[in-house]
């Protein structure tokens, strides 16, 4: 085993991404993007469909080379070396298994070409077809396995030359919701165990949150930010990435004085206003899950009268639709089912809830811009 | 679980490996410069020679239009150009609602045995274009059995050449009528339905909307097909004379090389008219289809099915009567006073000096240009689809693939004959060789064969490419181990269009062939115009059953043989 779980990542980073640049045409798909991972690291490239994280990843696989920018690998300048030059393996969207070729000849399609012997390639092949968990299925040919069966053949055929580094561009997206699940699992359990620096491509926030050590998350073309799935979820950097992973509410306001929000004409402390200018408009974004109810403290900080509006059913939890008393302003809250037995929560009821200041991120974009950008 | 195995020391592959990297990208972009430089010489060289030779003198000076304006300014050639017209515009209108009804039969009818009649719908295909003209002449002519049908005109004319034209270019119509009848969506005909529209309403707002690119796109093809065509107005045409044979007659008569020049040129603008509406159309037609649409699945309706069947058994009977009679006189003694049993038709040596060897000649002909053709047509269309070198030079091979299309037989040939035969190029040690013979006729049914091979590519996931790379597998080996195993269908149907064409095709290939080159479809010709008729329709049945031979054997290929190798596709 090159690594396990309790080997720190190295300094020194695997793979390094200065200043990339991609265009076709006119467009730009990747706007300088400086980025270093990790040896074992498992990172992913999060974000909305076109936002250029397929093209990122043919850019490190030298599928697609960049205008500009340098990629390293290992300390090695590959910027335009070609695949064949790279040391990765590659797992698609659509697996893209060779459909008239056996599940074993598809895992050795690799080595064959590398020359190994003939009876090092099955024992390799049967190695890794257990390591996926598809021991006896090498007869077989694609066809006539499930979609995640296949997900896992691609993923042999891809770790079968031992490759330093694993891409993976949205090897879940094609499967059913509870096949994916199962293997979000196997798939980091097995990354664990090789310890082959991975990334992978996702949409998906809860896939992201669940997996990576490190999250990229990408809009346009730039990095929004880089940081573990906690970091990105507790401190999102931009309104965006605040939108994007989980969910939020957020209000026009106004820094009115250092700490202190003004919003909808209530004066609220936040804990965090990134240090900008007294007097700026801001927006101010809230989690549902953040809004509290219960065992408030007379004293407790940003405190107010609020009424329900609207409950939206969701199983475990509800969705509440709150309207503070005075301004008017719209809060989504999620009230677990034990809060809405215990309180009796019913419509057009009238709460007292608080906002804890650390629950208000502030971020200098206007609303009005984050509302077209949403349309967009 | 441990993974010790995993690393070989690989030292010394990947210093090979290193060696190799460059030579990847080096062979697709030679392939890509193969291809282009192929295609520059069998099509855009030749239509070049043309169109120059169109401006210049016998002398070989440029003038100008004046070989334009000597052309107008000849009656009778400008004439022709009305016949010409007159023929393509009549012979549409004809064909036109024949194979309409005919496709709306087959594909929106619950009418029995539909498969037998496409199939019969079909069979001129098989057939050079003059094997029907051919027929007409032993019904209606001097000696006809109906000529009393036609009231005292003769066959030999506009009547003969429209009716062998309804029955060429028929399947073509078909073919596309059926493809555009076939895709329609159910549910527009649900809703017409529900709302209580009447069937004629129906047909008016929906059927014949969904069908109208499939229409513009048939008509401009039949009427490209009859303007251009040679072999049905050389046999049958009598005193009437129309583009194709004056061409042939300025060329291989007059050696006015300047004269055909102009009418290859006049001839090339329907066709490339034809070309740019099909383009259009074609994008129309595929917007039209939702990815949602259901297909239309007809229900049965006794009195309409049966009228279909009396109208397609109608129409087949007639389409296989005109190559039929041909097949039957070629075994009869001595039309039409000794009807009874002979071969001797088929001894060739007795008719034509060349004998049997035309057709052997043509068979050899066919087979190289279906070998070779399909190892190009396939091979390129790999390269400009499947490789990422050299895009620019991708993209105009594509181009010149995509050109053959527009350019009909007649015009390709001329443009060979100003090209190869030229005394300062170096290639004309070429004419008249089988070489020239077998690259024409791959030149001339490129796109069709290049457009089959793309369709099977762009089905094919387009990452293989890409995972043979990170596998550091090189891009001809997953092209051998698995594109070609896949497209293993496509590359067939390829082989065996290719293989019938070239068995059929008369009027390119009349200007290039040597003494010791001489095709079936030309011999058919000469005999024709030495007046061995019956011999003239025995070879142009050997052709026909070479032709449904090649297309069987296909069948019975594909059907039972491709399938075992195809145990994959199967769940
Ligand atoms: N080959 C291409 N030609 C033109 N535009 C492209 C090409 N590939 C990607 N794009 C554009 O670049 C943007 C990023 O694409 P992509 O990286 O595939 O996004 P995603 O984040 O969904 O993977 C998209 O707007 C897409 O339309
Ligand atoms: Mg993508």
């Amino acid at each position: 085993m090159t690594a396990d779980k309790t080997t720190p990542p190295s300094d020194q980073a695997y793979l390094r991404i200065e200043d990339l640049t991609k265009r076709f045409g006119q467009f730009t798909a990747l706007d300088r993007i400086s980025l270093d991972i990790n040896q074992g690291e498992f990172v992913c490239f999060l974000g909305p469909s076109g936002c250029g994280k397929t093209t990122l990843l043919r850019a490190i696989a030298g599928l697609d080379i960049q205008d500009e920018g340098r990629i390293s690998m290992d300390g090695r300048d590959v910027s335009f070396s070609p695949p064949a030059a790279r040391d990765f393996g590659i797992v698609f969207q659509s697996y893209a298994l060779f459909p008239n070729l056996t599940v074993a000849d598809n895992v050795s399609y690799g080595l064959v070409n590398q020359r190994w012997s003939r009876q090092n390639i099955r024992d390799r092949v049967a190695e890794l077809l257990e390591l996926v968990g598809l021991p006896e299925q090498g007869d077989k040919y694609p066809v006539q396995l499930s979609g995640g069966q296949q997900q896992r053949v691609a993923l042999a055929r891809a770790l079968a030359t031992s490759p330093g580094l694993l891409l993976l561009d949205e090897p879940l997206s094609a499967l059913d919701a509870r096949v994916r699940l199962r293997l979000r699992e196997q798939i980091r359990e097995l990354q664990r165990r090789l310890g082959v620096t991975t990334v992978m491509v996702t949409h998906d926030q809860e896939e992201a949150l669940t997996m990576a050590d490190r999250i990229v998350v990408m809009n346009h073309g730039v990095i929004e930010q880089v940081g573990t799935p906690a970091d990105v979820y507790a401190n999102p950097a931009t309104a965006f990435v605040a939108d994007f992973v989980g969910t939020m509410s957020f209000f026009e306001g106004k820094l009115a004085a250092p700490g202190q929000l003004t919003l909808a004409g209530i004066n609220l402390a936040c804990a965090d206003d990134r240090g900008l200018t007294p007097g700026s408009r801001v927006t101010v974004g809230l989690r549902p899950e953040e809004v509290r109810v219960r065992n408030l403290d007379p004293d407790q900080p940003n405190t107010m009268q609020v009424r329900v509006d609207d409950l939206e059913y969701l199983g475990a939890f509800c969705r509440a639709r709150l309207v503070t008393e005075t301004g008017g302003a719209v809060i989504l809250a999620d009230f677990s089912a034990n809060l809405m037995r215990d309180m009796a929560v019913s419509l057009n009821q009238t709460l007292t809830v608080s906002l804890p200041p650390e629950s208000l991120h502030v971020f200098a974009t206007p609303i009005e811009d984050l509302a077209s950008e949403e349309a967009a | 679980m441990s993974l010790t195995v995993s690393r070989q020391p690989t030292g010394a592959i990947s210093r090979r490996r290193a060696l190799l990297i460059p030579s990847e990208n080096f062979v697709a972009g030679a392939l890509v410069v193969l291809l282009s430089a192929f295609l520059l010489i069998s099509i855009a060289l030749p239509l070049y020679a043309l169109l120059s030779k169109s401006f210049l003198n016998r002398q070989g000076e440029f003038v100008g239009l004046e070989n334009y304006a000597a052309y107008f300014a000849n009656p009778i050639l400008v004439d022709s150009l009305f016949n010409s017209l007159f023929i393509a515009a009549l012979s549409t209108a004809i064909v036109i609602p024949l194979a309409f009804t005919y496709a709306y039969a087959l594909t929106r009818t619950c009418m029995p045995a539909k498969p037998l009649f496409y199939a019969l719908a079909l069979l001129p295909l098989f057939a050079p274009s003059l094997m029907s003209a051919l027929s007409l002449v032993y019904i209606f002519g001097n000696q006809g059995f109906l000529r009393g049908l036609l009231f005292g005109n003769t066959i030999y004319g506009p009547i003969g050449i429209t009716i062998a034209q309804v029955t060429y270019t028929f399947p073509h119509a078909v073919l596309i009528l059926v493809t555009a009848l076939g895709l329609s969506d159910g549910r527009l005909y649900e809703v017409a339905n529900a709302l209580g529209t009447p069937k004629t309403r129906i047909f008016r707002t929906v059927t014949l909307p969904g069908a109208q690119y499939g229409l513009i796109s048939a008509s401009f093809v039949v009427f490209t097909l009859v303007i251009t065509d040679f072999g049905i107005p050389k046999v049958i045409g009598g005193q009437y004379n129309v583009l194709a044979t004056d061409v042939y007659r300025a060329v291989v008569g007059q050696q006015n090389f300047e004269r055909g020049a102009v009418v290859g040129m006049i001839l090339l603008v329907p066709a490339v008219l034809a070309f740019a509406v099909d383009r259009l159309v074609n994008r129309r037609q595929v917007a039209l289809l939702s990815a949602r649409a259901v297909p239309y699945q007809p229900a049965p309706n006794t009195a309409r099915d049966m009228g279909f069947v009396a109208y397609c058994l109608v129409v087949a009977f007639l389409v296989a009567a005109a190559l039929g009679v041909a097949v039957w006189a070629s075994f009869i003694t001595y039309w039409p006073w000794n009807l009874s049993f002979t071969t001797a038709n088929y001894n060739f040596p007795r008719f034509e000096p060349a004998g049997w060897n035309p057709y052997f000649t043509s068979v050899k002909m066919a087979a190289l240009a279906s070998i070779i053709g399909t190892v190009v047509i396939f091979t390129g269309a790999y390269v400009i689809e499947k490789t990422k070198a050299f895009p620019m030079a991708r993209g105009f091979a594509h181009f010149l693939a995509m050109l053959p299309v527009a350019v009909p037989g007649l015009v390709l040939g001329l443009g060979y004959v100003f090209f190869f035969n030229a005394p300062w190029n170096p290639l004309n040690i070429f004419y008249a060789t089988l070489t020239i013979l077998v690259v024409n006729t791959i030149t001339h049914f490129f796109t069709v064969s290049h457009i089959t091979a793309l369709t099977a590519l762009k089905q094919i996931d387009r990452e293989f490419e890409s995972v043979s790379a990170s596998l550091k597998v090189p891009f001809w080996n997953t092209f051998r181990r698995v594109t070609v195993p896949i497209c293993l269908p496509a590359i067939l149907d390829i082989a065996v269009y290719l293989f019938i064409n070239a068995m059929t095709t008369v009027s390119a290939v009349i200007f290039l062939y040597g003494a010791h080159t001489k095709l079936a479809s030309i011999s058919i010709v000469h005999m024709d115009e030495a007046g061995f008729i019956a011999a003239a329709a025995a070879m142009a049945t050997l052709i026909v059953a070479t032709s449904i031979g090649v297309k069987a054997l296909h069948i019975v290929l594909d059907r039972y043989v491709l399938a075992r190798f195809q145990f994959w596709r199967r769940k």
